[in-house]
């Protein structure tokens, strides 16, 4: 079994974020990068389904600037076989990065896509079931668990009444929720092998695809702050300014 | 400009997590929203007709008994397409999430996540949202229609009420829904208390909490005395002291309640981008350096041990 697992290159989710001087998007001087948590997440599933003989082949694919390598890079370390990024400096939005991804998946022909239910930068939470749709494929989003059987998956999903378990025949698109796993750290020797892996760079021509963002960020700021109120001395004291003065209880 | 809620059912109910959907659609085209319900044999319409939308569109099969977004997003695009919507609304959680990022891949429309403002300049739509963790606010412009959104309950709010009953009509169906994904079962947990993203109170435990007799005991214990509902720390969830559908915070839920009691809870940006628009917070936590105490109106420095039951004395007596 193939497996594709998307790599999108997002701010450190411990960085603190600003806007930029001009408040059209964030401050990027200086700012550290990452593999987008989820990712890593969909990535170590991958790694596991293969050291448990189910999947034969990881392809990691990003879409981005060139700098983008190195989140492949990262992903190789980890364990994926070997990486496509697809480079563009374009900004582009959740359909069009569907679009490319689903052109990838034409490509490789994958039995499943492993990704990450959100980029920490965005938060958009759209891609996987957009290409889902695209591709018609079935969907499981926001996994927490994955048993693959006779190429159907079933996975436990974290919904907002709670888990629930369905059942997709492969190919599929599955996206990783937190409690999925927890990503291996990569190993020295990962990172000397992930520089022989192969890494192949497109572009989207080469997809035959011209991609074109119909949502674009104009500005970013700060939301009002909260301002940090009093100490109370006690439980008492407490109570009666819930009582008398913010008159919520 | 028309406007498609989808209602969120369990494919057989109608949740009131809609409503502040229905709030949005009130606010941006009050005399032109429609509103749909999937599922098999309905059961609480009337929830959705008393709030002036042109019509309520059903679309009741058996193959949609359970909220799956394979079938709800074919459902959801057909009828969108039917009567022309330009907007396709629901409110932010899991289901819409799933389903109309779906429904968007279908259209091939542009979508929105989790909107706190809309309005349309010379045709164009903006939107603000919070991005980053809600650690900042983004301002998108968006070209064309139709356009998908979901929109952060909190800052919606409920819709009035209107007179007179919004006429129920079957939707058609589109030629193909496929079957392949199969719903297995649910786990869940409410434990009879008030919904998280409804609830006027809500109380959460982070992590010291150790257990989920101790995080029931004084979590569980401080909610019932003030009626609210119960929420949880990603730290408290992972360790498993609580389920997972108490997670409040950027992946979790986000709630807005009249007052919020963080108890042994550190603050990080992840958890406040679930809760700090709450209109009061009150912070119980044994570090005065914790980050909680920055956003808190009301900080008591304390071990949660000694004054939560405290607390919770008070309170009954303050009750009566
Ligand atoms: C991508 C990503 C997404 C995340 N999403 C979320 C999310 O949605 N929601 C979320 O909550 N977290 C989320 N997290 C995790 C988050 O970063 C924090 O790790 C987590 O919120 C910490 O939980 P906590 O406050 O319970 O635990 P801790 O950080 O361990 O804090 C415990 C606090 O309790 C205090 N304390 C200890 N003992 C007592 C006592 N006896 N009485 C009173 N106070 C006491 C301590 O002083 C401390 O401040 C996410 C992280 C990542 C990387
Ligand atoms: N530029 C990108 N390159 C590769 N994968 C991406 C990219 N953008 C989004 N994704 C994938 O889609 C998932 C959901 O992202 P989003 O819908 O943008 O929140 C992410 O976790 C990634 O796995």
């Amino acid at each position: 079994m193939k497996v594709l697992v998307t790599v999108k290159r997002v701010p450190d989710p411990y960085a603190k974020i600003s806007p930029n001087a001009d408040g059209t998007d964030i401050a990027r001087e200086g700012l550290t990068m990452a593999v987008n948590p989820f990712d890593e997440i969909a990535l170590e599933e991958a790694i596991r389904l293969k050291e448990a003989g189910k999947a034969t082949e990881i392809v990691a694919v990003s879409i981005g600037g060139a700098e983008s390598q190195e989140q492949l890079r990262t992903a190789l370390a980890m364990g994926a076989d070997r990486a496509i990024l697809v480079q563009t400096e374009e900004p582009l939005d959740p359909p069009s990065i569907a679009r490319l991804l689903a052109a990838i998946v034409q490509r490789e022909q994958p039995q499943l896509i492993l990704m990450g239910k959100q980029a920490i930068d965005m938060d958009d939470n759209q891609v996987g079931q957009m290409l889902a749709a695209i591709l018609n494929l079935p969907q499981a989003t926001f996994a927490s668990k994955i048993t693959i059987e006779d190429s159907t998956a079933t996975v436990e999903r974290e919904t907002d009444n709670g888990i629930e378990t369905i059942r997709v025949p492969l190919p599929a698109v599955i996206t990783a929720d937190l409690r999925l796993n927890e990503p291996r750290y990569v190993a020295l020797t990962g990172i000397v092998r992930a520089r022989t892996k192969p890494l192949e760079t497109l572009t989207p021509a080469d997809l035959g695809i011209t991609p074109k963002a119909r949502v674009r960020l104009k500005k970013v700021e700060k939301p009002p702050a909260r301002q940090a109120g009093k100490r109370v001395a006690d439980v008492k004291e407490l109570v009666r300014l819930l009582k008398e003065e913010a008159r919520v209880i | 400009m028309k406007i498609l809620i989808v209602a969120e059912t369990d494919g057989s109910r109608v949740s009131e997590k809609t409503l502040p959907a229905i709030a949005f659609a009130q606010k941006i085209a009050p005399n032109d929203f429609h509103i749909l319900a999937v599922g098999s044999s309905l059961q609480n319409l009337e929830l959705l007709t008393g709030y002036g939308a042109q019509t309520v569109w059903v679309a009741d099969d058996p193959r949609l008994a359970k909220p799956l977004a394979e079938r709800y997003a074919p459902v959801i695009a057909h009828l969108a397409r039917q009567i022309g919507a330009d907007l396709i609304a629901s409110t932010t959680t899991t289901f819409s999430r799933d389903t109309l990022a779906r429904a968007a891949g279908l259209l091939d429309a542009p979508m929105l996540s989790d909107i706190t403002a809309l309005e349309s300049l010379n045709g164009t739509l903006i939107a603000r949202r919070p991005i980053y963790s809600a650690n900042l606010i983004g301002t998108f412009e968006v070209e064309g229609t139709p356009v998908v959104l979901t929109v952060r309950g909190p800052a919606w709010g409920k819709p009035e009420p209107k007179e007179g009953a919004s006429p129920i009509q079957n939707a058609e169906l589109p030629a193909e829904i496929p079957t392949r994904s199969e719903w297995l079962s649910l786990q869940g947990s409410s434990g009879g208390r008030p919904d998280l993203t409804q609830a006027r109170v809500v109380v959460s435990g982070g992590r010291p909490l150790k257990d989920p007799q101790t995080f029931e005991k004084y979590i569980g214990g401080l909610a019932d005395v003030l009626g609210g509902a119960v929420g949880a720390t990603r730290a408290a969830v992972d360790a498993g002291i609580a389920p997972n559908e108490l997670q409040v915070g950027q992946t979790g839920k986000t709630v807005a309640p009249e007052l919020y009691i963080a108890v042994a809870i550190s603050g990080s940006v992840q958890h406040l981008a679930g809760m700090k628009d709450s209109r009061v917070i009150v912070a119980i936590n044994i570090d005065p350096e914790a980050p909680i105490f920055q956003v808190a109106d009301y900080g008591l420095v304390a071990d949660l041990y000694e004054v939560v039951p405290q607390l919770i004395e008070e309170l009954k007596n303050a009750r009566g």
